[in-house]
């Protein structure tokens, strides 16, 4: 499985917020983004309807997951092609690796897939002698830079320009250095003609799926740059990465969730392509694989079935919630540490890694709640993050410091006389001493926040002492 | 409900009782304004909600417990913070979902709880105030009262019945501005990064005094605005509605 830092969140946060290349690159958001999907959905007025009917069709999935998973692979098999079951990171890793030796393959392409990171195939592949190309541009530049994907529909959201030309530059020898490379098409052009013969030349096409359908057994992508066509249509086997919760029941229901996939992630009614893939090349077909292939990933899903985190299975990945999130465009993606950031990595990063690894991601959320409004699956992110801070709380896994803080306030908060005399006396100390300025510039145990912003001073009596004192009077 | 004035009882939140009483009696004058009378039960400490977003569920409980029959007597109950009444509202039902004695008790509280500004014009049906403030503000949308109550167009409204208040819109209201209670002490840089936006996005407004209906952003806010050195006051909304604006702005020093 991929690697994580996700333990060191705080510090990888810190490198994040002191990266001035990084935090350029993450203001768009609101442009790019935001302002697109909020267009998107006040064009379609049942866009929530939409969303609820998407939610209703992914509950129904998950509480029948078995029925629709066999019922997919019987007709993955009736149309020609093979179904893997994988536990988990490794077992997925080795069947891609053993279909792509039996086709004796020398160099994979691949389209874009989380579920591809998840398990970090291309590692996989390398160390086995087998060249895996990522043909989707975002992919196709963090693998030349040797780094993870930062967003989960722009994977290269971290990087600028000449960034991207620096690393064309250096991965593509016989590039003539007097080519300006300055303009985004220059730098498009240039990754297509290094592509096309990748493409041609490729033994083994892999692919993610945003569905796999079960009344025919096809899987679904949607792309916006063809290259996953190409990828699945050109070499003699194709093999399909999915995690299991993609399936849906019917072609209406994988219909219903694009309405609202596309209009969440991009803003775009529909994306460019959208490709249904159903078996291999059959007898009078111009063109397609050879074999065709699902490796079917759990990596610790199924185990959140029948839990309070069931509901992230709903998710389809379209990254609104990372759009919308102030903590993501304050970091970006690679400080959560692993494949999956923002408030979706928040809450499935623990499920399946543990919350020992994951624990802060979670905790580094305001509950601003922003994610969960925008969601298309209607996830309640900030409850499940909350769900995830009450497993730590039990494992007694938060700092010292805070458990005991959050202890004694406690014990005062259930006490109302006496809580009611220890903040007359906190008011009354610290209005004495703050009455000259108004306000702290630091404070004993108060530097978490004085670092960076002055404590206002209370007004020297609390409201009870005042309420009371005013209820004598009158 | 009996006859006679509504008894409503007030909320104070434990950050409005121990920082800025102000902003309570603000609450009651617009309360009284209002045609309720106001009550202050002396059991009630906080909500609970830092204990609950901490995961310790079992305080939370025991604290909402004790907010539930400290308040169920009365009519309504308001606070001041669309923090605390979301955490009533929209929480405690959670809080108590598998206790069926609790539970009812829970929903019949939730039911009764309002922020203070939903009340006055939504309950009330108050759409104007007599209060006179002679300045610029702009408006922050604090989350929960937000996301959780929807409020948005209630306190923009009575603001702009304000005599002598020019109201600007500011850019991003909507944007949270990093307090999320103990998350500002926990992930204290990611905090500063965003409420360092969320000032640079008030004066650009060139309003001089930013308002909001939730002390906790209020203070992170001024807080960060007066560190950062600019001029821009800052107060609870209530105490411009209820003409009581005429003390020191939040981390103001007394004459």
């Amino acid at each position: 499985m991929q690697t994580a830092t996700s333990h060191r969140f705080k510090e990888n946060a810190r490198t994040a917020l002191d990266d001035p290349a990084l935090q350029k690159a993450l203001g768009n958001f609101q442009e790019n983004f935001i302002d697109r999907r909020a267009r998107a959905a006040a064009r379609l007025p049942e866009f929530d309807a939409l969303r609820d009917a998407a939610r209703d069709i992914k509950d129904h999935v998950l509480e029948n997951l078995d029925f629709y998973l066999e019922r997919f692979e019987a007709k993955v098999v009736e149309a020609g092609g093979q179904v893997h079951w994988c536990t988990d990171a490794d077992a997925a890793r080795s069947a891609v690796l053993e279909i792509c030796r039996a086709a004796g393959a020398r160099t994979v392409t691949k389209g874009k897939s989380m579920i591809g990171e998840e398990i970090a195939l291309n590692e996989h592949l390398a160390a086995h002698g087998i060249e895996p190309v990522e043909t989707d541009l975002g992919e196709y530049i963090i693998q030349l830079r040797h780094e993870p994907p930062s967003h989960l529909i722009a994977p290269a959201i971290h990087v600028n320009k000449d960034q991207i030309a620096d690393a064309f530059r250096a991965a593509h020898a016989d590039l003539d250095p007097a080519r300006p490379l300055g303009e985004a098409p220059a730098l498009l052009a240039e990754a297509r003609a290094r592509l096309r013969s990748r493409f041609l030349a490729a033994d083994v096409g892999i692919t993610g799926a945003n569905f796999l359908i079960a009344e025919t057994g096809s899987t679904v992508i949607v792309t916006n740059e063809g290259n996953g066509d190409l990828t699945q249509t050109l070499p003699r086997v194709h093999i399909v990465l999915a995690s299991l919760e993609k399936v849906v029941p019917t072609l209406e229901d994988a219909s219903t969730i694009l309405r609202v996939l596309a209009r969440s992630a991009t803003g775009q009614e529909f994306s460019v392509y959208t490709t249904f893939s159903t078996g291999p090349r059959r007898p009078n077909d111009l063109d397609g694989p050879e074999q065709f292939h699902v490796i079917l990933l759990d990596n610790g899903r199924s185990r959140m079935l029948g839990t309070e985190f069931q509901d992230m299975l709903r998710c389809i990945r379209c990254g609104a919630c990372l759009n919308h999130c102030p903590v993501y465009q304050a970091v970006g993606g690679h400080a959560y540490g692993w494949v999956y950031p923002g408030p979706m990595g928040a809450v499935l990063t623990p499920s399946l890694l543990g919350v020992g690894e994951a624990g802060h991601l979670p905790n580094a959320s305001t509950f601003c709640g922003r994610c969960e409004s925008v969601c298309p699956m209607r996830i309640p992110l900030p409850k499940m993050m909350r769900h995830w801070r009450e497993r730590e709380f039990e494992r007694h896994l938060a700092p010292a410091a805070a458990r005991h803080g959050l202890r004694l306030w406690a014990f005062l908060a259930r006490r109302p006389a006496l809580y009611r005399f220890a903040a007359a006396i906190a008011a009354g100390l610290l209005g004495a001493f703050g009455r000259r300025r108004g306000r702290f510039r630091s404070l004993p145990l108060a530097g978490g926040w004085t670092a960076h912003r002055d404590l206002p001073a209370p007004e020297g009596r609390t409201f009870q002492q005042l309420w009371a004192k005013r209820r004598r009077v009158s | 409900m009996t006859d006679g004035p509504v008894r409503v009882a007030l909320f104070v939140t434990c950050l409005v009782d121990l920082f800025r009483p102000t902003v309570g009696f603000a609450a009651v004058k617009l309360l009284e304004q209002a045609g309720c009378r106001v009550e202050v039960p002396a059991a009630q400490t906080c909500c609970g909600q830092p204990a609950y977003n901490s995961g310790d569920r079992a305080d939370a409980r025991a604290i909402a417990l004790q907010v539930i029959e400290a308040f169920e007597a009365f009519d309504y109950v308001v606070a001041p913070s669309g923090s605390c009444a979301g955490m009533i509202r929209a929480h405690y039902p959670a809080l108590f979902a598998e206790d069926a004695t609790m539970l009812p008790r829970a929903r019949a509280l939730a039911d009764r709880t309002y922020e203070l500004i939903a009340f006055l014009t939504d309950v009330r049906g108050m759409d104007r105030v007599t209060a006179r403030y002679d300045g610029a503000v702009t408006y922050h949308d604090a989350c929960s009262g937000l996301r959780e109550l929807g409020i948005k167009e209630q306190p923009r409204r009575l603001l702009d019945s304000v005599a002598g208040l020019r109201r600007v819109e500011l850019p991003g209201a909507e944007i949270c501005c990093g307090f999320g209670g103990t998350f500002c002490v926990k992930y204290p840089d990611i905090s500063n990064k965003m409420v360092g936006e969320k000032t640079a996005d008030i004066v650009r407004t060139g309003a001089d005094t930013l308002l909001a209906g939730d002390l906790g952003c209020l203070m992170n806010v001024a807080g960060k605005l007066q560190r950062e050195g600019h001029p821009v006051r800052v107060r609870h909304v209530a105490e411009v509605l209820a003409g009581m604006a005429a003390g020191p702005a939040i981390g103001e020093a007394a004459e």
